[in-house]
């Protein structure tokens, strides 16, 4: 049985728009729009797509947050809404813009209480309260009122607070919004650290793509509300034809670049002093040899496909249908 | 039963931090209280009757409305800020917490300073019931016991019902204000004072006449001048239980209809 099955999942939304100076048309809003997924256990599944195309509202679905319009989900066997106390003790959320933590209470404290909450034995407590500790650094502020803490501080702390029930799925939405630098490195660190251990099933939306290369073989990608990709980032890459790039460096401009088969010429720069091939099925030897017996090569690097192109080019793919009122 | 004794504690270690500051706050929660008293005795001041009632016998429904308010207030009334928590998706905290969502809400912050409202509103109906010259049976005390406490499940339902609306409705704050605190100084007048479409539905319709002027009639030993049989004094239980039912119902199907808000 896999941890996470979606079948056809929706959620539409009813707002009522202004039409005219008194009236109200009420119109329907499709979030999520039919999501099929299954998730198997410890897999650390990157959840993508550009502002509004479903992501939180996905996540709240799963969490019993928010009961879908149509369609099935089940999380650890459980339906998210009707089952929402007990799915709540094997899932751990942290939504990057809402804190679980007490604000005016010491962290620690905080920690404490969610071990009354969630029932959880001291010992197990102890023991991740523990690691959390090692790996995540909390030591310096264990004893600071959350509302003192910094942006990254708390973020570790609400990454500890989603932890100490020992989830079996941790479901993260932004988890690195708004971080600095080596918050951001923490924070991936520790995710990638509980996901080597293999029993977590981490499930991640972000905005920052370098969370997904960094933590998730697998990458689900969501525009108005379907699944527009699903897959590793490498099928990402060659779905959407994104190369690898052989920049070569020359002494002096070429008038006549040669035309390597396999490799055509993506672009030139610096007056001709700067080469750039696209490596179809050629492989970078051959872009090397055809240089080599016309001009005299100062440098060759190789650039990789950037993930943030893939997805900008995605998500500027026509939309479907505009909303129509319903 | 441990989780929710230690979300209080962790209530009382938060508000009590500052101790001056509670103990004020504590006295300034009387006031409230006091004022129903106050205006009831000022009215008093200029007639000797209230449709049809004497000072001490209305007293007696004051004591019995403003204890069940105060106590229900201390309890429940933590429940007006849910149309903050819908605006903002605050809600979304208690949601994914292996807790009732209700019992959560209202442990989360707790009003330990309205302790003092509880406690002046029962010393109301005391001493109130001691000056009215009830003649006491077995079966009075009994109800003297029971209907302040079935008034604080009503007047908690009504708190809990309101408030759902803002699931539906977010700026419903001033509705539900009108409800509840109406329906408080609704209840500290003998329901003959109003009239109309309005006693009617206040009265009878919302349910508010069981919360204090069945009760006290019962007590005091005097017909209804509106005609209803004394075992309408006894239907107070009955009358909050099934409050108690809507307002759960109301409640459960608000949380399905919470919307969130955008990440």
């Amino acid at each position: 049985m896999s941890v996470i099955e979606l079948d056809g999942l929706r959620k539409e939304f009813t707002v009522r728009v202004k039409a005219g100076r008194l009236r109200r048309e009420k119109r329907t809003v499709t979030a999520v729009d039919g999501i099929d997924l299954r998730v198997e256990r410890g897999e650390l599944l990157g959840y993508i797509g550009p502002n509004g195309a479903g992501k939180s509202t996905t996540l709240k679905m799963l969490t019993g947050v928010l009961s879908p319009s149509a369609g099935q989900a089940r999380v650890c066997g459980l339906r998210p809404v009707a089952d929402r106390t007990r799915l709540a003790l094997r899932i751990g959320v942290v939504f990057g813009q809402r804190s679980q933590l007490w604000w005016d209470l010491p962290l620690a404290d905080s920690f404490d209480l969610l071990r009354h909450l969630y029932r959880v034995p001291a010992a197990d407590h102890a023991a991740r309260l523990r690691r959390c500790r090692d790996l995540l650094d909390l030591d310096a502020f264990l004893d600071t009122p959350v509302r003192q803490l910094s942006l990254g501080q708390r973020m570790r702390g609400e990454l500890t607070a989603a932890l100490l029930h020992g989830p079996q799925v941790l479901f993260l939405d932004e988890p690195t919004i708004g971080l600095d630098v080596v918050s951001k490195q923490a924070v991936r660190g520790f995710l990638a650290e509980l996901g080597r251990a293999g029993d977590t099933t981490l499930v991640l939306t972000t905005h920052d793509l370098a969370d997904i290369e960094r933590l998730c073989a697998r990458l689900v990608v969501i525009d108005h509300g379907r699944v527009v990709h699903d897959g590793s980032i490498a099928a990402l890459h060659a779905r959407y034809g994104s190369r690898r790039l052989v920049v070569a460096e020359l002494d002096a401009p070429l008038p006549t670049p040669p035309q390597p088969v396999g490799a055509p010429l993506h672009r030139v720069e610096a007056d001709g002093r700067r080469l750039v091939y696209t490596l179809e099925s050629a492989g970078v030897a051959e872009v090397v040899s055809a240089l080599a017996g016309v001009a005299a090569l100062r440098d060759v690097s190789i650039v990789e496909p950037d993930i943030e192109d893939v997805v900008a080019r995605l998500y500027r793919t026509p939309a479907p249908d505009p909303r129509r009122p319903a | 039963m441990r989780a929710y004794r230690a979300l209080l504690g962790a209530q009382a270690r938060s508000q009590t931090a500052y101790r001056a500051s509670f103990l004020l706050d504590l006295l300034g929660n009387v006031g409230a209280t006091v004022f129903d008293v106050v205006t009831v005795l000022v009215i008093y001041g200029v007639t000797r009757e209230l449709g049809g009632f004497t000072l001490r016998e209305t007293l007696v429904m004051v004591g019995l409305s403003s204890s069940a308010f105060a106590v229900a207030d201390l309890l429940v009334g933590n429940i007006e800020r849910l149309p903050g928590l819908v605006r903002t998706g605050l809600f979304d905290a208690v949601l994914v917490r292996p807790l009732g969502t209700l019992p959560q809400l209202l442990l989360m912050n707790l009003p330990l300073r309205k302790v003092s409202r509880g406690v002046f509103g029962v010393g109301v109906l005391v001493v109130a019931l001691g000056s009215a010259g009830i003649d006491w049976t077995p079966a009075r005390v009994a109800l003297a016991v029971v209907a302040p406490l079935a008034g604080v499940v009503f007047f908690g339902s009504i708190f809990v019902a309101t408030a759902t609306v803002s699931f539906w409705w977010v700026d419903s704050g001033e509705l539900a204000n009108s409800v509840t605190y109406g329906g408080r100084d609704f209840t500290s007048y003998p329901v003959t004072v109003f009239e109309g479409w309005f006693r009617a539905a206040f009265a009878y319709g919302l349910g508010f006449a069981f919360v204090s002027y069945q009760p006290a009639l019962v007590l005091l030993g005097r017909a209804d001048p509106l005609g209803l049989p004394p075992w309408a004094g006894w239907a107070a239980p009955a009358v909050a239980l099934v409050a108690a039912a809507l307002a759960a119902a109301a409640w459960r199907t608000g949380v399905r209809h919470y919307r969130s808000t955008g990440s």
